[in-house]
């Protein structure tokens, strides 16, 4: 039940992008092709539920008993970029083709807020699902990350649909390009502020 | 270039926001206010001056192939020191920015910056351009805060000037991503920029 | 190659070392000064320092201070938290000797801006300013009690209101030596609100 809650309110009452704006450079930058929001969207989501995981253990293993928590920051983008690496190598060796659907995204993940955004988020903000204000544990965490890239992709590829077709109509010229996809973004956040308060 | 040129580009030419439409999570999240922007964008400057001169710097000794890791460091340990001081000094803005003072590590304004200017010019140009660039970014965030506090909440850095409220969605997810686009359809027709 | 990060990894992280030895000190002076600014607005005049004391109740563990005038306890300052909208709301709540809640301070909240977060303006929290908790009911309203709620923010104003009910809770058993949820009539409330909100 705590699970289902978690899914609910990350994938759409606290979406990730159109609620708390982590991840909003690929959101804007690579949502022209539906295609290629959906490769993102997969990596992404690959690449979080990794991410958290192995951040977790880390903020709870090695610098909580070390008391070195200010190097969290620095030691949490170190990991991602070196796990981001290694997920490459590894799908370059063992699954060729998700690496060529997938392969062209990963380097630009090192530097998406969302990533490093909700690593920091499951150490330090205290959550309430369901129940008393609590700090997640390991399986919450891991659920909560995966429900939220769960979210950055559903929004992004609703995004991209909508670009698709705007690119078909005539569009004012100074609101050509990233202009109108904002506008959309906005009403895309309107529809997903209805949401709210479900959980 | 000179060092006025390169400290003013950032304003109009080479606006981070309106023009490069880099670092669109902050812009979008930290600017319930005009003060929220104004802290936001003094954060982000300071990163940028500073990791600007230590890159500008480093840069000839290091390799390559580790380059991105390395300023990625560098970055970081900048922003961690920022936000020791902002938890000392002013713990109040720090907690209303929260997650995205640590976030400016993944800045893509910040990270650019590095591989665009300042690993080839020197330190004194270099921190020069970061300062052009972070006062630009200051300015369009301090502007689309100001956009939303005026229309959300009827104030003005804070001093209220019509009673009751203003249109919450401006304060409000959607609104940021409509603010942000009217005003960049603004600065292109007075910039002449389409 | 792997010298060189080495190398830099070192030096950043004996520059933060060092920062964090410097800071450290003022960090901890904000924080404590950010406590006793709560402390001093939400109970009556005292002198000398607040004491911090700790209750256990109910395998928790209650964390407030004491504050003292001429050597008698002048009031308490309770720290209570309740699930809001965007996750807990923490409130610093001042009860008097005599039982009566002299004042309240937010301590910690992520409510909607504009909607929510008015839980910290006066208008509001005014309310619970020389509150006598046997003369009012401690719900909003719209359960029956006697606190108006913020316009189109039933749930962050429900809890608050759990949440003086919980510091109240804890005034009596720091009072009466006996656990909070000892058949209070205070915490039965709370709860009863608790349940309504969870439907």
């Amino acid at each position: 039940m705590e699970y289902l809650i978690i899914l609910v309110s990350a994938i759409f009452v606290n979406n990730i992008l159109l609620a708390q704006f982590l991840g909003c450079c690929p959101f804007l930058g690579v949502s022209n092709k539906l295609s290629t929001a959906v490769g993102m969207s997969g990596a992404v989501c690959f690449v979080i539920t990794l991410a958290t995981l192995v951040t977790y253990l880390l903020q709870y293993y090695v610098l909580v008993p070390l008391h070195i928590e200010f190097m969290q920051t620095i030691s949490f983008i170190l990991v991602i970029a070196a796990l981001v690496q290694m997920v490459e190598i590894i799908l370059k060796k063992i699954s060729p083709s998700l690496y060529q659907a997938l392969g062209i995204f990963l380097p630009l993940i090192t530097t998406n807020c969302a990533v490093l955004g909700i690593a920091l988020i499951v150490v330090t903000k205290e959550f309430t699902f369901g129940g008393e204000p609590h700090m997640l544990n390991l399986v919450e965490s891991v659920v909560y990350a995966f429900a939220s890239s769960l979210g950055f992709g559903l929004a992004m590829i609703l995004f991209a649909g909508l670009r698709e077709q705007i690119a078909l109509n005539k569009v004012p010229k100074p609101f050509k390009g990233i202009p109108i996809a904002l506008v959309t973004a906005s009403i895309l956040a309107m529809a997903f502020m209805g949401f709210s308060g479900m959980v | 270039m000179g060092k006025f040129k390169l400290i003013t580009k950032g304003l109009v030419k080479e606006n981070p926001t309106f023009v490069l439409l880099l670092g669109m999570c902050p812009t979008l999240a930290t600017t319930t206010s005009a003060i929220n922007g104004m802290g936001m964008g003094l954060a982000t400057l300071f990163v940028l001056v500073l990791s600007n001169m230590a890159i500008s710097a480093t840069a000839p000794y290091i390799p390559d192939k580790v380059r991105i890791p390395a300023y990625i460091v560098i970055i970081a340990a900048f922003v961690t020191v920022l936000q020791f001081i902002m938890q000392a000094y002013t713990p109040a803005m720090y907690e209303t920015l929260g997650l995205f003072i640590p976030l400016i590590v993944v800045n893509c304004i910040v990270l650019g910056r590095a591989e665009a200017y300042a690993n080839k010019n020197s330190v004194i140009d270099s921190a020069c351009d970061g300062l052009g660039i972070g006062l630009g970014f200051t300015m369009s965030l301090t502007i689309l805060g100001l956009v939303r506090e005026i229309l959300g909440s009827g104030s003005v850095f804070g001093f209220k000037f019509i009673a009751g409220d203003g249109i919450l969605a401006f304060v409000l997810a959607p609104g940021a991503f409509l603010a942000l686009a009217y005003l960049i359809v603004i600065f292109r027709k007075v910039t002449k920029m389409d | 190659m792997v010298l060189c990060l080495g190398v830099i990894c070192l030096v950043s992280s004996a520059v933060l070392a060092g920062v964090y030895a410097l800071t450290k000190e003022p960090i901890e002076a904000a924080a404590a000064a950010k406590t006793n600014n709560a402390i001093t607005q939400v109970v009556p005049e005292f002198d000398g320092e607040p004491e911090l004391a700790s209750i256990e109740a109910d395998g928790q563990t209650y964390e407030y201070y004491v504050v003292r005038k001429g050597g008698e306890v002048a009031g308490y300052a309770i720290t209570a938290a309740a699930t809001g909208f965007g996750g807990p709301v923490s409130v610093m709540v001042g009860v008097t000797a005599d039982g009566i809640v002299y004042n309240t301070s937010v301590l910690s909240q992520s409510e909607t801006p504009g909607l929510g977060a008015k839980c910290t303006e006066p208008a509001f929290a005014d309310q619970f300013r020389n509150l006598d908790p046997a003369q009012t009911k401690l719900a909003v309203t719209k359960d029956g009690g006697d606190i108006d709620a913020i316009t189109a923010s039933t749930i962050t104003s429900r809890a608050y209101v759990n949440a003086v009910n919980n510091a109240l809770a804890v005034y009596k058993a720091i009072t009466d030596g006996t656990a909070p949820d000892a058949a209070s009539g205070a915490s039965e409330a709370a709860e009863e609100c608790q349940s309504q909100e969870t439907k």
